[in-house]
């Protein structure tokens, strides 16, 4: 790498100041007082308060769509991965007829517009009496985030030299030993990369949730969000101090794995 | 210790394209043999076989006189050598050399000892608690020979083991092996590409050619009595000169073989004389090595590479007579086979 120049130095700020700021916005205007928000806003916040974030967590009671969506997005990706990771491997290693087909078969189902299936789906949870329901949420999560993440899972295990595998069976290990004992560990940050994409999918996901909860004792966060609005007014402090609340596990979770995200979303792209 | 046999083994890829064609062979017990052929050549595929991680076509594989045809590698109690030496990254070299014990239920204590045993004989001791990536390249090879040694496996199984070593640590390494293979007395089949390094590993030597065994015979009869011309070719370097029966000049004083469609002669058994003989050229080129010199000769028959004496003085330029001792010429038929 180069040092950047002085222009290239320009156009970086400006590039992240106007991707920064409507986040510091958010984060400002969440310890304004409402009379301030809607008065004479500031740029620095000159008195900050939490009353936004106390009336979220007393009147508005959002610990319960945070653990809604904690729930629904935890057990998403556990079962993502659980189930994506040896269908996988299967994809990316085993020779069995029909392989093809099954991979493309897979992915086939995620390129479907969600509003397309929506009703359909909705009439079969409805028949199943899973409306308002956490599997309610969890299946259609799965149908679309699992064929990303097996195909993601895929590429890294491909990338895998063979010959590991190949010498872990010489040494007298099963096919299943091997793949735990070998794969595994060394498809980590694969897997790492599929379980976060698995999270962040199921944690801002919309629609379905939206849809398929009826009330606000199942609902998640962004349906919570999105319906503080009351008839006559938004008020835009409380909504911004969830967005800052919902925001954070994400924040916490890109920033910590940040470095195997990169890694795994460049796997196989080039040759380390 | 073990002997292998294959029985007429045919390997089809999806392709179409068969890999290997009617194989046969044996391996006994505490030998060691080399498969040998250019790339492409199915001596890999072969090896896979043995090993179990790639099924025949047809054909069967016994080891220790049992099919094991449909074995499964993890079962044939047999130790591989990767050319990529396929070390475990994650695991440090005791645990890579644990491994295979591990997986045999092999108790804590004892993996201990035959642990250290096997690095103390390799020079490992002071490695054993790196991972593979802080290892050099020929460090790495003996850790790969080391996992493959612990667990005295019936058989071993070499791909290109020596490939990825520079040219300084590929001699001494091979000597190594033939001095592990005299002490653990064990069977081992060696696949290489270089017909040099399969001389001096092989006690017997296949040579492969488009998935077909051309010849197995030992070291000296395969360099003396080569089956073909492909083997007369591949073995020896340089590779023997191949001269059609009539470009040789009367003068020479030779008895051909009516049959023969081609005239063989080593470039070591190559003289260069002042007297008319088998062959008139000009020379081409002179390469010294310092031992010997590499004469290229351009004669009717086309080119005669001869390797002579340094201290005989010949240029670029020069008119010579090549001649031969009768008794160092191969004659090979129209198919290419050793008459």
């Amino acid at each position: 790498m180069t040092r950047p120049g002085r222009w290239t130095t320009v156009v970086i700020v400006l590039l992240l100041a106007a991707w920064a700021f409507p986040l510091y916005w958010m984060l400002v205007s969440s310890i304004t007082p409402d009379e301030r928000l809607f008065g004479d806003p500031t740029l620095v916040p000159t008195r900050p308060v939490l009353d936004h974030y106390r009336a979220l967590f007393t009147e508005r009671r959002f610990w319960v769509p945070i653990v809604n969506s904690l729930v629904v997005a935890g057990t998403t990706t556990m079962l993502a991965v659980l189930i994506g990771a040896p269908a996988a491997y299967a994809i990316a290693r085993l020779r069995f007829r029909g392989r093809h087909l099954i991979a493309a078969a897979i992915l086939s189902v995620s390129v479907f517009p969600q509003i397309a299936i929506l009703s359909p789906l909705f009439l079969i949870l409805r028949a199943a009496h899973l409306i308002d329901t956490y599997p309610g949420l969890v299946l259609p999560y799965l149908t679309f985030s699992m064929p990303l993440a097996i195909w993601l899972m895929a590429a890294f295990f491909r990338q895998l030299p063979r010959d590991l595998e190949e010498a872990a069976l010489m040494d007298g290990a099963s096919r299943a030993r091997a793949a735990i004992e070998i794969m595994l560990p060394l498809s980590a940050p694969g897997i790492a990369t599929s379980a976060i994409l698995t999270f962040l999918y199921a944690w801002n996901e919309f629609l379905f949730a939206l849809s398929f909860t009826l009330g606000p004792d199942r609902q998640t966060v962004p349906v919570a969000i999105a319906l503080f609005r009351g008839q006559y007014q938004v008020p835009w402090g409380q909504v911004l101090a969830a967005a800052v609340v919902a925001s954070l596990p994400v924040a916490v979770i890109v920033l910590a794995f940040q470095r195997r995200i990169v890694s795994g979303l460049t796997a196989g792209a080039v040759k380390g | 210790m073990a002997t292998i046999r294959l029985e007429g083994i045919d390997k089809v890829f999806g392709s179409g394209q068969p890999a290997l064609r009617r194989i046969d062979l044996d391996v006994a017990d505490g030998e060691r043999l080399a498969l040998v052929g250019p790339s492409g050549s199915g001596k890999s595929t072969l090896l896979r076989i043995i090993a179990g991680l790639e099924q025949p076509t047809r054909g069967r594989v016994l080891i220790d006189g049992q099919d094991a045809t449909d074995v499964p590698a993890e079962r044939r109690d047999l130790a591989m050598v990767f050319q990529s030496y396929a070390l475990y990254p994650h695991k440090s070299v005791r645990d890579n050399l644990a491994f295979g014990l591990r997986m045999r239920g092999v108790g804590a204590a004892e993996i201990r000892s035959q642990v250290d045993t096997t690095a103390a004989s390799l020079g490992l001791t002071a490695l054993l608690d790196r991972r593979p990536a802080q290892l050099s390249g020929g460090q790495r090879q003996r850790v790969a020979l080391g996992r493959a040694i612990v667990r005295a496996p019936r058989a071993f199984l070499f791909d290109e083991p020596l490939s990825n070593l520079d040219p300084r640590l590929r001699g001494d390494t091979r000597a190594e092996l033939i001095e592990l293979h005299s002490r653990l007395r064990a069977t081992m089949v060696y696949v290489t590409h270089d017909q040099e390094e399969a001389m001096t590993l092989g006690q017997r030597i296949a040579v492969l050619r488009d998935g077909r065994i051309e010849q197995v015979d030992g070291p000296a009869r395969l360099y003396n009595q080569p089956a073909t011309t492909f083997v007369a070719q591949f073995i020896g370097s340089p590779p023997m000169n191949l001269i059609a029966p009539d470009r040789l000049t009367a003068s020479g004083g030779v008895d051909v073989p009516s049959s023969a469609a081609l005239v063989g002669l080593r470039p070591h058994d190559v003289r260069l004389l002042p007297q008319p003989a088998l062959l008139r050229g000009r020379v081409q080129l002179v390469e010294p090595l310092g031992a010997t010199q590499i004469v290229h000769v351009r004669t009717d028959g086309g080119r005669v590479i001869g390797v002579t004496n340094p201290d005989l003085q010949v240029r670029p330029g020069d008119d010579v007579n090549i001649g031969a001792d009768a008794s160092r010429l191969h004659f090979f038929d129209s198919a290419g086979r050793r008459i």
